[in-house]
């Protein structure tokens, strides 16, 4: 990008040490978490949940010990959260749910953030008909409830493997994402170097990807992470609801087997119940957390002084 | 405006293009094209949803009347042109056609698990308590979330607005349904305090739907936790949303000429920040109302709640596809009109929204 500026004004290479040694990004965050101890919380919980996503099940044993001797018991030495309906581990299986709950979450939240980012971009770079068309279609999908649509899709659609249900799940989260990129970029578009590089005549795909997006990678990143959260309360509802076919390890199916195995009949579940509700809003709480820290990172005008 | 118009077309012939050209440029009618397009748009989706995903739920159910049933193809496929109010026999934009004209009657098919059972009357039994419940948890939290925002704003950083920003946070951050697995496992089962199970249902079993006291008590204790959910689950938003926003307006240069001129704190407070900060809130208040009613789909069913959502998950839960259908339209063209209505009251309580609309 510093290069297609360069070219345009014919700038002597004398005239380039006019950039001054910059202070990264690294360094900034570095400093901020310093400042900020809920950010920096919120970091150390994020990365222990990407840790167990990684790690965690090959930390713990596939064979899950049915033990009708403990069943619904109290969190002990050995349990540390207790057991479930059958005796089974409950940490072992928040341990092991991990990594579906966070693979799922980021898969979809990458495909609605690369529609949204795609589609918002070039409509707002192009104009005219297709920018409106885009936004009307934004605008219903938007207007339909997000979890009502995404109960009626999975009734539809047989959701059996990670990447279509992310797929569902980015089918109906795109639209927020797409206006806020959509707003972005035309409010980037009147800036001088993208005028520079139309006058350029350099096209809108190298508009698009060298001049806007660079300059929008931020605002991308906290998107991201916003869309993720949403992504994963999407699933959790899904295996929850007992709408994608019940197998494996995930939080929601733990909701799912506690209320509807537990918890109506036994008061002693509720660390059944609680453990995978728990995980659920610390790893959202973590992520909402990030989102305002990189927030305040990236834009120092929200800082507080 | 409306002045100038009329002296303009007044002396010369009637000009159409003109005309039509304002009548489009009105905010009220883009506004209502654009509601009839949402619906329109759902419709369509569902259609092809229901018609042409590969083992689509009409032939899946011509298939197995015809196979365990041993019903011939075309008395299944009458059977199926009942129930879903489309003629599998026909060509596909026939159907199409066909499906509008049902719709735009106000024949949306009959239920597949209780036959014989239109799905408008299923829905016109069940939709209005999820209206009511979703309602007053909407009033509730807005007007609890104005309130403590503008309280924030005003005692910004102090001991106060650090518990409230911290309790907002959570309370954001907290899906409805997840509270509402808590406020049971902990109020109900654990704690015992409340009756979960009597609570259960939108009324007690004899209790008619009437005018009076008794009615309105019976109905307020069924709906109360639901109504708790959404409203607390709402609340945090409102009230970070009415704070940064009342934090803004504190700093306009109105508020501070109003000091200035010595006005009392309180109409200040009132008047010149209260209705300027609350005017983004009702941008949101749209976006909020699909949301909650889209809550209803998880909270009802847990606290058994049987309105619209509840209603609809059963529907999902056994593919009863007419009525999943029907109830997915239906869901759309309430958000739309509660939509339509809160665009409606924000133009009137700020003109400008309506100016722009004009020019654009």
């Amino acid at each position: 990008m510093a290069q297609t500026t360069a070219d345009f004004a014919h700038v002597p290479a004398t005239e380039a040490p006019l950039v001054h040694q910059r202070v990264g990004w690294g360094q900034i965050f570095v400093r901020f978490l310093r400042q900020d101890k809920i950010g920096a919380a919120a970091f150390v919980v994020f990365g222990i949940f990407v840790f167990l996503a990684i790690f965690g099940p090959i930390l713990t044993s596939t064979e899950t010990v049915t033990d009708l001797s403990k069943l619904y018991s109290q969190p002990s030495r050995e349990h540390i959260l207790g057991t479930d309906y059958a005796g089974h581990d409950i940490f072992t299986q928040i341990v092991r749910g991990t990594r579906s709950v966070m693979v799922v979450g980021a898969l979809a939240a990458a495909m609605s953030t690369l529609l949204a980012v795609t589609l918002g971009a070039l409509s707002a770079l192009i104009g005219g008909l297709s920018d409106s068309g885009v936004l009307l279609i934004t605008d219903v999908v938007l207007t339909i409830p997000y979890i009502v649509f995404l109960g009626v899709l999975a009734a539809f659609v047989k959701l059996d493997s990670p990447i279509l249900l992310a797929f569902i799940i980015a089918a109906v989260s795109w639209p927020t994402l797409l206006r806020a990129v959509r707003a972005q970029v035309l409010s980037l578009k009147e800036r001088e170097y993208v005028e520079a590089a139309r006058v350029l005549d350099l096209g809108t795909w190298h508009i698009l990807f060298r001049e806007v997006l660079p300059n929008m990678t931020s605002y991308i990143v906290i998107n991201f992470v916003i869309a993720m959260t949403n992504a994963i309360y999407g699933q959790i509802i899904l295996y929850f609801f007992g709408l994608v076919p019940l197998s494996g390890d995930n939080w929601g199916l733990m909701i799912q087997f506690a209320f509807t195995k537990g918890a109506i009949y036994f008061s002693d579940s509720l660390w059944y119940i609680m453990s995978p509700v728990v995980a659920i809003c610390l790893l959202q709480l973590s992520l909402v957390l990030i989102s305002r820290s990189l927030e305040e990172v990236f834009n120092p005008r929200l800082r507080r002084g | 405006m409306v002045a100038i118009a009329q002296e303009r077309s007044a002396p010369g012939r009637f000009d159409v293009r003109s005309a039509l050209g304002r009548f489009w440029s009105h905010f009220l009618v883009r506004r209502i094209a654009k509601a009839l397009f949402t619906i329109f748009f759902v419709s369509t989706l569902i259609f092809f949803l229901v018609r042409l995903l590969p083992g689509s739920p009409i032939e899946v159910f011509i298939s197995q009347l015809t196979s365990q049933y041993g019903y011939s193809y075309e008395m299944a496929a009458s059977q199926a042109r009942s129930l879903f109010a489309v003629d599998p026999n026909q060509p596909l934009a026939l159907q199409y056609l066909d499906y509008l004209k049902n719709l735009a009657r106000g024949d949306l098919g009959q239920s597949m698990l209780s036959p014989g059972v239109p799905v408008t009357e299923i829905i016109f039994t069940y939709l209005p308590w999820t209206l009511f419940s979703v309602g007053v948890s909407l009033l509730l939290a807005f007007a609890g979330g104005v309130v403590l925002g503008m309280v924030m704003a005003y005692r910004r950083n102090s001991a106060l607005d650090n518990i409230l920003s911290i309790l907002a946070s959570l309370f954001y951050s907290v899906p409805s349904y997840l509270f509402g697995i808590m406020v049971i496992v902990v109020f109900g089962i654990r704690l015992g305090w409340l009756p979960i199970a009597e609570m259960r249902g939108t009324l007690t079993s004899g209790q008619k739907v009437e005018l009076s006291l008794a009615f309105v008590q019976d109905a307020l204790y069924h709906a109360a936790l639901p109504i708790l959910t959404y409203a607390l689950t709402g609340l945090g938003a409102w009230m970070l949303l009415m704070k940064s926003s009342t934090i803004a307006a504190l700093e306009e240069d109105f508020v501070t000429a109003a000091r200035a001129r010595g006005l009392p704190e309180r109409r200040i407070a009132v008047v010149y920040v209260g209705r300027n900060a609350i005017l983004p809130l009702f941008t949101q208040l749209t976006i909020s109302i699909g949301f909650i009613v889209g809550g209803s789909f998880l909270v009802e069913p847990i606290f058994q709640y049987q309105g619209i959502g509840y209603t609809l998950f059963k529907a999902v839960q056994s593919r009863d596809y007419p009525l999943l259908q029907g109830i997915f339209l239906m869901i759309t063209v309430s958000v739309v009109a509660a939509n339509l209505i809160a665009d409606l009251l924000y133009s009137r309580l700020d003109p400008r929204i309506r100016e722009t609309g004009r020019s654009g």
